[in-house]
């Protein structure tokens, strides 16, 4: 007798742990990154660099050069110059933000050591690089500011003198009224913080091979960029093309982290040089420009205090945030940004009404800063952090409690912090639950205490945080820039009933091509093996934002279910005609035109799609099957939807060698919907890795006459995976309403507290010995001098 | 980052690569492992004219266990060190020290000829040879001498080896009976250069040390013995006190000099704690 046939149920991708199809592709070593594709009669350059932080160019001569074995084209700023004009990077909402017009190869005059100044076109890189050597420059080295400190004095000269002095920005934040609070707070805390300039360390460096072709005046660039549209538009205006004459093809991408979404100097120089030369010309920064050419971050002194009553409130804070950007802010999103975030986001996570806030954005002949993951928040939480444990110590409340004390209560949404944000509705009470059940905090607390007797030094630091995620138009273009604040996406059904997705959204090694993959497949109703994703061409991606401000799942993820949804009605319309059923009672489960209410097998997808592309002609006169739709999707309910997190950090100090072990992280963070747990656990993972980068290792130094000291990976230290401590995740689900997806970003939550979380722990170690830290990263040298052994 | 233009030759032999260091004399430079050259060069802090190939001369490579030496060849790369049973037994501490010298990709290739023949001052072997009191056999085309570790490293990457030479073997004492042995560094990321580092050998008898022998490495611009401060632990019985007098020495010792993340104090400091656990470890 044969068993009954089921009928097949709806099934979902979202919340698994499903495979992503090119994590097999790139392990097998089959990225198509941009050095891995060849033109013919491709051409290499090198660039001249200036070896001083601030200097004129008082002769430079090529000719040498120029008679080099395989050299093609050598070119000076001002030859650069005849083919990319140059930019000035403000935007209007950032008002009295100021920077000097920046040229892709530097004129008369380097601002930074690093500086493009010349530019070698040979027929391999050897060659550009051997005739490098053989350009003679003469340079009179001008003072250079390098200390952010003094890069407003009146001693101190100016960079640009148009600009009559050295602040690129300043912004001020009252609420009203803190001066009394403070007088008449029962405590105040307050405290130095600062933190090490840095940089984001990609695998794959900057790479970019650019193609003109006179005949079509067409120009493509094979970049890696994490936002090919905007990145068409800066070409297209910076070389005086038609945008459509411009395509940009990013497709594999080895890390990005923020550094790869900025216009560099040395990029618009090749993309100039091929419009000039006619030729593909290709190149990689080595490690060397990486350190010294990639957007730097971070370079904060923040001086803050915060004010709390006799229960431990907290009543109000009161900071001043100085910063270093280098000589230009960085175009088209400004230096202006990190500070301004700072400004924002302190105090986020907690529930006081009180805020006076100042920032001071300063020039110096530094490598530029811009936007690096989790822009601003790394400072923010610390400086927020390192108070409310501070506090808490004075007042001889536990961390924890003080924390449960202070956070906006679960209840109490929609919500306006001091500094003005909005927030939808966040979780800081559950995560804060979570994570003291997750780490058994009352037992590591008895750990910590019965070790420190035997003379074993632990501590436990918490940190909790915001991050903006989703951003609407409000981050960049109401300002005016030309930077999508939504994305797109198209599926295109194919006669086998698979689906092909092409999105806006860009793939950085993060996972987006399978996050993608996930939403649709689940909302078409296919297995994911059959939905392909392509991303990164301006020819052929619907026009979108790309990926930075943890917006790819929620931005890129929602116009893919909506236009899941659409392809979905569609086929089903397409079904109902084949089948001669109303629509309405038809689904899709499973590659499978099913009985909606009994799940019964109607038929099998390939053959609706067959019949759709193959034979309308069997199909009513009247209709006409929709087999591929685009749907876009731009967040306007919020400024910016809001994730929240708390972390937990446990270390070993070593007092005789100031050396600090980390022993276990936790975090527990709320994401909203979540689409993979897996990437989301690992987008978690690599942030805090990255954060304990910054904590402990990560500072790029310079003497004073701005020289860089530590250009290679064997003198910057990254963390290693040796030393990074296990971690435990937890999560909390509130999606955010904004969307039907309801996912937020996760990309950032992870760097932005893991720093704080960190050096609470180190302190809370350090306690005993009456030592504290607050300069990142926390080397042995500075817990050293902290404890008074040097 | 690309190697300026250089010509390459592969020595089949020890003769024919002390022959073409003649012919070229200083533009030629020696290629081992590579593991410090190959940098180097494509940071363009070097520009030879020759590359001298030895790394396919067999009988520079192997460890070979004597009366009262232990035989490394020039070209034994650090992970054969790391791995070999002979001096696992006979002197473990190399092949703990082997474990620290950067990643295994490194340790693959590089060798502890190159390593001594570079004299870096913050790697590992050249302190060892000065701890152990290795000698080294330098060959060229006038024939083969010994030079003692102690006075072979005389600078920042300079050595007492002649032009035209090439270094043949490192010759490790066998430790007497009572020979103890320690080492230990400091480094933030595993396989890091240490910001110090020391190697401690000395005879332990009757709860007294003697022939007490330090070298520090990742201090000073060479490998140093710690002079002053073996003498303070000389025929002590390495307690606190006697551990204080060599601490004090220290500084003499070593003059340490800063490095990009630790001033001098720094690395006196952690100088003198290295030094107090690695004694501890000779009498655990």
């Amino acid at each position: 007798m044969n068993a009954p046939v089921p009928g097949l149920k709806p099934t979902t991708y979202i919340g698994q742990d499903t495979p992503r199809a090119n994590a097999r592709r790139l392990l097998a070593g089959r990225g198509q990154y941009v050095d891995d594709m060849h033109l013919p009669r491709e051409l290499h350059a090198a660039f001249v660099r200036s070896p001083h932080a601030h200097a004129r160019i008082t002769r430079l001569d090529l000719s040498k050069a120029r008679q080099a074995r395989g050299v093609f084209w050598c070119g000076t700023g001002h030859d650069v110059a005849a083919v990319v004009s140059p930019w000035v990077a403000t935007l209007t909402h950032f008002k009295g933000l100021k920077s000097a017009p920046q040229y892709a190869v530097a004129l008369d005059r380097a601002t930074w050591q690093g500086e493009a100044v010349a530019v070698v076109v040979a027929q391999t890189r050897a060659q550009a690089e051997d005739a490098v050597q053989l350009v003679e420059v003469e340079y009179e080295t001008l003072p250079a500011v390098t200390d952010m400190e003094t890069a407003l004095d009146a001693t101190t000269p100016v960079i640009h003198p148009d600009l009559g002095d050295n602040l690129a920005f300043t912004r001020s934040l009252d609420t009203g009224g803190v001066g009394d609070v403070f007088a008449g707070a029962h405590l105040v805390v307050e405290d130095t913080f600062r933190f090490g300039r840095h940089t984001g360390v990609c695998l794959e460096p900057r790479a970019i091979t650019a193609d003109y072709d006179a005949s079509e005046h067409q120009l493509t660039v094979y970049l890696a960029n994490q936002a090919p549209h905007m990145m068409r538009d800066i070409f297209a205006k910076h070389l005086d093309m038609p945008e459509s004459n411009v395509r940009v093809i990013a497709r594999d991408i080895g890390g990005s982290f923020g550094i790869k979404v900025h216009v560099y100097p040395d990029e618009m120089a090749i993309v100039g040089i091929a419009k000039l030369l006619k030729r593909p010309i290709r190149y990689s920064a080595d490690r060397l420009e990486s350190m010294s050419t990639d957007i730097h971050a971070r370079e904060h002194r923040v001086k803050a205090r915060m004010a709390v009553d006799k229960d431990g409130r907290i009543l109000a804070f009161d900071m001043e945030d100085l910063t270093g950007i280098g000589p230009y802010s960085v175009y088209p999103r400004t230096s202006a940004v990190e500070g301004n975030q700072v400004v924002n986001l302190t105090g986020g996570p907690y529930d006081f009404r009180h805020y006076i806030a100042s920032l001071k954005v300063v020039f110096q002949n530094k490598t530029p800063t811009c936007q690096y993951r989790a822009v601003g928040h790394p400072i923010a939480v610390a400086v927020t952090e390192g108070l409310v444990d501070l506090a808490a110590q004075k007042l001889g409340m536990d961390p924890a409690q003080f924390r449960r004390l202070n956070l906006i209560p679960d209840d109490k949404y929609p919500y306006t912090s001091a500094s003005g944000l909005k927030f939808e509705q966040l979780s800081h009470h559950a995560c804060l639950d979570k994570l003291l059940k997750l780490m058994d905090y009352p037992k590591l607390r008895a750990e910590q205490a019965a070790l420190r007797a035997k003379g074993i030094h632990r501590g436990i630091g918490l940190a909790a945080l915001i991050e903006v995620t989703n951003p609407s138009a409000l981050f960049y273009g109401v300002g005016g820039a030309r930077i999508s604040a939504q994305d797109g996406c198209t599926l295109r059904l194919e006669p086998t009933g698979w689906v092909t997705a092409i999105t806006g959204v860009t793939e950085q090694g993060q996972g987006t091509e399978g996050m993608i993959a996930q939403v649709v497949a689940s909302a078409v109703g296919i297995p994911v093996e059959h939905v392909r994703v392509i991303t990164g061409d301006t020819d052929v991606t619907p026009y979108g934002g790309g990926t930075w401000a943890s917006r790819a799942a929620g931005i890129g993820g929602e116009a893919a279910l909506q236009a899941s949804k659409e392809l979905k009605s569609n086929i089903l319309a397409l079904a109902g005609a084949i089948l001669k059923r109303d629509a309405a009672g038809l689904d899709l489960r499973q590659s499978q035109i099913v009985e909606r209410a009994t799940g019964e097998v109607l038929q099998p997808l390939s053959e609706t799609a067959r019949i759709g592309q193959y034979r309308p002609d069997t199909l009513p006169r009247e209709f006409q099957p929709q087999l591929s739709v685009t749907r876009q999707y731009g967040q306007r309910d919020w400024p910016f939807v809001f994730t929240n997190g708390i972390q937990a950090s446990y270390v070993e100090v070593d007092p005789d060698t100031g050396f600090t072990r980390l022993l276990k992280h936790w975090m527990v963070e709320d994401c909203g919907t979540i689409i993979n747990p897996m990437l989301v656990d690992e987008q978690l993972r690599g942030g805090i890795a990255q954060g304990i980068g910054a904590a402990m290792l990560e500072e790029i130094l310079y003497d004073a006459d701005g020289n860089l000291k530590n250009a290679t990976l064997a003198d910057y230290l990254v963390p290693m995976a040796a030393e990074m401590p296990d971690m435990v995740f937890g999560h909390v689900e509130t999606p955010t309403k904004s969307s039907e997806l309801g996912a937020k970003g996760a990309g950032e939550a992870g760097t932005a507290g893991a720093p704080a979380a960190v050096m609470n722990a180190i302190n809370d170690a350090l306690a005993p010995f009456n030592a504290r830290v607050t300069d990142q990263p926390f080397t042995p040298e500075r817990l050293l001098k902290a404890l008074g052994k040097v | 980052m690309k190697a300026p233009p250089f010509a390459y030759r592969r020595a089949e032999n020890l003769t024919a690569a002390c022959a073409l260091l003649d012919a070229h004399g200083g533009n030629a430079r020696i290629l081992a492992g590579g593991q410090s050259l190959i940098p180097t060069l494509n940071l363009r802090l070097s520009q030879p004219e020759l590359l001298i190939d030895i790394s396919q001369i067999a009988d520079l490579r192997g460890i070979r266990v004597g009366a009262n030496e232990v035989v490394i060849g020039a070209l034994t790369r650090h992970v054969d060190i790391e791995r070999s049973a002979d001096l696992a037994r006979l002197c473990p501490t190399l092949v703990e020290a082997a474990r620290h010298i950067a990643h295994p990709a490194i340790r693959n290739r590089g060798t502890i000829g190159g390593s001594i023949a570079l004299a870096d001052p913050a790697a590992e072997w050249p302190a060892a040879a000065l701890a152990f009191n290795m000698t080294f056999t330098a060959a060229s085309s006038k024939g083969e001498r010994t030079l003692s570790a102690t006075g072979f490293f005389k600078g920042l990457y300079e050595t007492a080896l002649e032009p035209g030479e090439v270094l043949k073997s490192i010759h490790v004492p066998l430790p007497a009976a009572g020979g103890k042995a320690a080492f230990g560094e400091l480094t933030r990321r595993s396989g890091d250069y240490a910001i110090a580092g020391a190697f401690v050998n000395a005879n332990l008898s009757g709860g007294r040390l003697s022939g007490v022998r330090i070298a520090f490495f990742g201090v000073a611009t060479q490998p140093v013995l710690a002079v002053g401060a073996m003498q303070a632990l000389e025929g002590t019985g390495g307690d606190a006190a006697a551990l204080s007098a060599a601490r004090a020495r220290l500084e003499a010792d070593l003059d340490p000099i800063a490095d990009l993340y630790n001033s001098r104090a720094t690395k006196l400091h952690l100088s003198g704690v290295l030094l107090g656990r690695l004694v501890a470890k000779l009498f655990a």
